[in-house]
């Protein structure tokens, strides 16, 4: 389709993004709308709230949980990210690079992790981890983000390494780099925008993560922000914060959509690289 | 005889990954299986004992279970093909547009990327009669999340909304690999626009679609936080994920839940062995070539 359409098609093309934006961003107006309204307007049913209040969110900033589970939420999901992407980018180095026995074996159980059901290890976690002492800590949590965004990682990152020229590799190995050198100083920074999608995608996952927050943490020492905020509901069926509830919402959305902005472009080619190709 | 060096190389450099991966989920599966053999009540820790399978069959015959399986399935199979059928206008409008291509991109990984307990707030509370819009179209009079079916259609809702994106980017990639050659020649031959997609690109997607078939399905059979929040598995909508957690973390009992956790495990593989299956079994190949 090289041409530019006609005036119709472009109309069309224009009603098909408004649509789209709808779809996409309306349940978060909306949600946006609800922390922005004094509590008189809460059932007003307008999108665009009449009066403007940030009461909301200090009282959520006041509530002493929920700077904690933010700090907590922060610190997990970076760490998680950090260490998925260096033993991702080790593992996948080994696999587009080298040729060893069990290199099949080691993508087909990858795979495997990445449909693992984490209800089918919660009990056990949760049994052990109150054993040596990891319930209720960050590296609780570190690590089954880790091993859960682990395939995922390797997939993104051994779909970017096909790609590179690895001439320039051999080069340096033979102007006397090692292979860590040269790992570090010319494969990389060429893999940047695949290292970029696999660290921001480990990130959103640990990020989005319920389950185990829910069933491996208990208090501010380790809680994230998904688990708190469904126990702010949780605690009455009939009374609900709404408005402090959604300000938190809001506060926790930041993040990834911002992410999502800056790095549009390598998480749409990241999530599309390893799905098909070969 | 000596182990040639890129074998102990590539050892090396996976082994990291795959303790890792390992001590996650290969380790507590078999502990789970272990488990469920046990009464283990931590309520009663010293009443543990040995009982076979007595667990297991305690499930297969509580009406909770076929209940949560059949709950599961209802939101599994709805959800996945409502998302195969919107995911490809999607990913449609991703590779066609002629305005707006980033625009739409970056919109629509929005919802993925959303906090599932986000997301599943925003709709509770869009459907919410007093802080809600839904409730002034006048299609039900009662409060959607007090009715089964209307609770079960707000889970599903949430569902599609959030994961479409995700369904949306694994068939854009298949599209993209649709030669233009195929579709000019169909073309030049006479085929009209429907004809071109169902005979020539639909056929030649087939990979891609399967492999968003699977990851969708699988994801979908391990729901949890949507209907955690939703409904707390009230009016029927109970999946097994949920019931598994109640077991094991809210009463305790390691043995029973660790029972349900193993049929779970079981149901996801079988899930995902038959769609495998399926394809014939080209995935692997075609995800990691």
């Amino acid at each position: 389709m090289s041409d530019r359409g006609t005036a119709l098609e472009r109309l069309f093309w224009r009603a098909t993004v408004l649509v789209v934006l709808v779809y996409a961003g309306l349940p978060l107006a909306w949600i946006v709308s609800l922390s922005l309204k004094p509590a008189a307007d809460l059932g007003d049913g307008h999108l665009v709230p009449r009066h403007v209040t940030l009461a909301h969110y200090g009282a959520v900033f006041a509530n002493p949980h929920f700077p904690a589970a933010l700090r907590n939420s922060l610190g997990i999901a970076t760490l998680a990210t950090l260490l998925a992407v260096a033993l991702g980018v080790l593992a996948a180095y080994a696999v587009v690079r080298l040729r060893f026995p069990g290199r099949r074996l080691f993508l087909g159980g990858a795979l495997a992790v990445a449909m693992f059901p984490p209800v089918a290890v919660i009990g056990p976690l949760f049994d052990l981890w109150r054993r040596v002492g990891l319930y209720d800590t960050w590296a609780g949590l570190v690590l089954p983000y880790l091993s859960l965004t682990l395939p995922l990682a390797i997939w993104i990152l051994a779909a970017a390494f096909r790609d590179l020229p690895w001439d320039l590799e051999r080069a340096a190995r033979v102007d006397g780099a090692t292979r860590l050198q040269a790992l570090r100083k010319i494969i990389l920074p060429l893999a940047a925008p695949g290292v970029a999608a696999a660290a921001v995608l480990v990130f959103i996952f640990a990020w989005n993560d319920f389950m185990f927050a829910l069933s491996l943490t208990s208090t501010d020492h380790a809680r994230t922000v998904p688990a708190v905020l469904a126990f702010f509901t949780g605690a009455s069926r009939f009374q609900q914060p709404t408005s402090a509830i959604a300000a938190a919402s809001v506060v926790v959305t930041i993040p990834v959509v911002v992410l999502v902005l800056l790095f549009q472009r390598p998480i749409v080619a990241g999530l599309t690289a390893g799905a098909v190709k070969g | 005889m000596r182990i040639p060096r890129e074998h102990r190389l590539g050892w090396l450099l996976c082994a990291p990954a795959v303790l890792a991966m390992a001590a996650v989920t290969a380790y507590p599966v078999l502990a789970a299986v272990r488990l469920s053999l046990y009464r283990y009540d931590l309520r009663f820790p010293d009443a543990r004992r040995f009982v076979g399978l007595h667990n297991y069959l305690t499930v297969l015959t509580s009406a909770v279970w076929w209940k949560a399986v059949a709950a599961t399935l209802v939101i599994t199979l709805t959800s996945v093909s409502v998302e195969l059928v919107l995911g490809m206008a999607l990913a449609l409008v991703m590779h066609r547009a002629l305005v707006g291509r980033r625009t739409v991109r970056t919109a629509v990984l929005v919802p993925y990327a959303v906090v599932t307990v986000v997301a599943a707030l925003a709709w509770r509370f869009a459907f919410n009669p007093t802080t809600g819009f839904v409730q002034g179209l006048g299609i039900l009079d009662r409060p959607w999340l007090s009715v089964s079916w209307s609770a079960f259609t707000i889970i599903i809702l949430t569902e599609i909304w959030k994961t479409t994106p995700f369904m949306a980017l694994l068939l854009l990639a298949g599209l993209a690999l649709v030669p233009g050659d195929a579709l000019r020649a169909a073309r030049v031959d006479g085929a009209s626009r429907a004809q071109r997609f169902f005979r020539v690109t639909l056929p030649l997607m087939k990979p891609a679609i399967l492999v968003a078939l699977l990851f969708r399905t699988v994801d979908a059979l391990r729901i949890f936080d949507t209907v955690f929040v939703q409904t707390r598995g009230a009016l029927g909508t109970q999946p097994v994920s949920l019931v598994g957690y109640d077991t094991l973390l809210v009463s305790l009992n390691l043995g029973l839940g660790s029972a349900v956790s193993v049929l779970i495990f079981v149901l996801v593989t079988g899930a995902a062995v038959a769609i495998v299956r399926g394809m014939g079994g080209a995935l692997p190949e075609a995800s990691f070539r």
